[in-house]
């Protein structure tokens, strides 16, 4: 089993006809994503590489049947692009874009409380379930089937540890990155609450980074309802205080939201915690052979 | 984005919340002049830094009349200034504000920002005014008042008639007070402010409610929104001229204390670099995220950045390829140091598709770099390069 998709997840890419859907959808495609529709306003009726375009999500959803989104409109289109999926009564969401203004999604965040939708990004690499479904942007050759839940504020660090736990023979069950901005659809206990539930899970890895309270919640919620050994490294050990390091939500503010903080929460909550990132995949080692 | 004080009361003042009077000046003879104009008594003079903790560190003087007013500007304008913001070696005034003075009666602390938390607006005021929200908050946490707003309705009046009541403001202030709340948040709403800060806001002994200070930072994202009021209120003078290079070329670089120049793909990553090399014994120069691409000309732009940096002794670049081939990035790199000249040790990692590939272009390149493969043996042969 996995978390969020497999094989059956039906998806449909927002953004389909735009140079950015249109490489990452074919890249999913050929994994062996199931991509059943595509969303342009205005080039309803066309295709892309045989995969009907729609005008409306809801137009997607009621003749595909599609329940899973991927989203890749620029910025200024995105916060819209995601209620209207979540609108069209799509499962999940997973939103790509980076830039989306943060009073955009606090308005994104409440409209989805009215709904059953999860949303995943925005500003994220998007999930994978190894040899099932790749619902995002990152390189499907890396991964490896297996037990390993993976939660991730990054992109390019998550397959950095992915690589460390596919040398060692360690397969994952579901990689997720939840993304860099400081309002996310999705926090690291909705995940880990589906990793704990998930059989197929036995351990899970954490990354996260500085800015914001979410690890610290994190570490509660594993302290409290965590079975699973559970690895976390914290990105920005170094980082300087009042300064956004690349990720809008990756910030320093007032004195809070440091690496320390959240490693030492993570520490007092039994997670195994690695100072180095090359320690991921060892560390991940240690905890299921205790 | 951040702007200056002066910046923000002339925004807050187009939504009706109560500033003082004042002029921006950018030469101290002007000081002279803004007195006069502000009726020949008591002001204040201002240095206008994109730091907090001015007035401790004596950008911040009350004098009476103009020739004070004169003689006290010309004392501020060029000099140092050192907050606990700005490090050691201070920020230069080039900007004061020379205000109308008034008698404050009770000063407090109002503040709007994004609780990440709760994924809304959220209002803090404190009857501490004067004093660093962040500090009243490690300390005295119970005397933060807090209202959340709702995204969609936005702040209704009874939330902000509840924070004027809970700071124990006279019942004549009250309204005045909400008023305001009102209008501050309208302004931080529709300019996209990440932070609205009124540190003191004020209660006079002529019975009002005033802003006597005023900090306002823009969310980044929201850039698109408003690109020429705020390229406006841009002052690059306040900003790292490598940062605004960098910028320049869409690279994401930020300027540190060490020696080790870093070129990353990826924000978290790039974080996760500067942290093993601090791990193995070194200290990073930068952060330096060359974004997706990392083609020729990215490289290229960002070897011009880091090695503009005197510090540097020696460059680490960690790729991890993923889309995009690590051959290709190969390629890149080896095209860019025809293009720059690299006279530092420089150490290369690419991992990800075609990686060993990519190993053999550069070794048969002939270009003078370390190769590495692991994360943890480049972080440790860069730090041993310099030694």
């Amino acid at each position: 089993m996995s978390i969020l998709v497999n094989k059956d997840s039906k998806i449909l890419v927002q953004g389909i006809t735009g140079q950015e859907g249109m490489f990452h959808t074919r890249q999913c495609v050929a994994y062996g994503t199931q991509v059943v529709a595509g969303v342009t306003p205005g080039k309803g009726g066309q295709e892309m590489d045989g995969i009907p375009v729609f005008n409306t999500v809801e137009d997607a959803v009621l003749t595909t049947g599609a329940n899973v989104s991927l989203i890749f409109v620029p910025p200024s289109f995105a916060a819209d692009a995601i209620m209207e999926a979540a609108d069209a009564g799509v499962d999940l969401v997973v939103c790509i874009t980076e830039g989306i203004p943060t009073i955009d999604m606090v308005k994104v965040k409440a409209f989805l409380e009215e709904t059953d939708t999860r949303l995943i990004g925005p500003n994220c690499p998007g999930i994978i379930t190894p040899d099932e479904a790749k619902v995002g942007i990152m390189p499907g050759f890396i991964h490896l089937k297996g037990k390993v839940g993976l939660i991730s504020r990054s992109g390019t660090l998550t397959y950095e540890a992915v690589k460390q736990l596919t040398e060692r023979g360690l397969g994952q069950s579901t990689c997720i990155g939840i993304g860099g901005d400081p309002i996310i659809g999705s926090q690291f206990i909705d995940l880990l609450a589906l990793f704990q539930d998930d059989p197929d899970t036995e351990a899970v890895v954490m990354i996260g980074e500085i800015g914001g309270t979410a690890e610290e919640e994190a570490a509660e919620f594993v302290n409290n309802y965590m079975t699973k050994p559970v690895v976390g490294f914290i990105a920005g050990q170094t980082a300087p205080p009042g300064r956004r390091m690349g990720h809008a939500g990756a910030i320093i503010a007032g004195g809070k939201g440091t690496a320390a903080e959240k490693m030492a929460a993570l520490s007092a909550a039994g997670i195994e915690v690695v100072k180095s990132p090359a320690d991921i995949g060892e560390a991940v080692v240690r905890v299921l052979n205790p | 984005m951040k702007i200056h004080e002066y910046q923000a009361k002339v925004l807050l003042r187009d939504y009706g919340v109560e500033v003082p009077k004042g002029f921006a000046i950018f030469n101290a003879e002007d000081a002279k002049k803004a007195a006069e104009d502000l009726g020949g008594g008591t002001v204040v003079v201002k240095a206008q830094i994109h730091a907090g903790g001015r007035g401790k560190g004596g950008g911040v003087k009350v004098v009476k009349g103009p020739d004070e007013a004169y003689a006290t500007a010309k004392q501020i304008m060029g000099m140092q200034l050192v907050t606990h913001q700005t490090g050691p070696e201070g920020k230069e005034v080039k900007r004061l504000l020379v205000e109308e003075g008034m008698e404050i009666l009770k000063e407090y602390y109002f503040g709007i920002v994004i609780d990440r938390a709760s994924n809304c607006p959220v209002l803090m005021a404190s009857t501490e005014g004067g004093m660093e929200i962040e500090k009243v908050a490690a300390e005295t946490p119970e005397k933060i008042i807090k209202e959340y707003v709702h995204p969609a309705l936005g702040l209704r009046p009874f939330q902000a008639a509840k924070v004027a009541y809970k700071l124990g403001l006279d019942v004549k202030l009250v309204r005045q007070a909400s008023r305001m709340f009102m209008n501050l948040y309208k302004a931080f709403e529709a300019n996209d402010c990440s932070l609205v800060e009124i540190n003191p806001l004020v209660s006079t002994g002529d019975g009002r409610i005033v802003a006597l200070d005023a900090k306002i930072n823009f969310d980044d994202n929201a850039i698109y929104r408003h690109k020429d009021s705020w390229q406006e209120l841009r002052d690059l003078s306040e900003e790292e001229p490598l940062e605004i290079e960098a910028s320049k070329f869409g690279l994401n670089y930020i300027k540190l204390d060490g020696n080790v120049g870093c070129m990353v793909n990826g924000a978290g990553l790039a974080m996760a670099t500067m942290d093993i090399i601090k791990l193995s014994g070194g200290d990073p120069a930068n952060f330096l995220d060359v974004g997706g691409g990392a083609n020729a000309e990215g490289v290229a732009n960002a070897f011009r950045i880091i090695l503009s940096d005197p510090n540097v002794k020696a460059v680490l670049i960690n790729i991890f390829g993923g889309i995009v081939r690590c051959d290709r990035i190969a390629n890149g790199i080896i095209e860019a140091t025809k293009l720059v000249d690299v006279n530092v040790p420089l150490v290369v990692r690419l991992e990800g598709t075609n990686a060993e590939e990519a190993s053999k272009i550069l070794e048969d390149s002939g270009i003078d770099m370390i190769i590495g493969r692991g994360l943890a043996d480049v972080a440790q042969k860069v730090v041993a390069a310099i030694q």
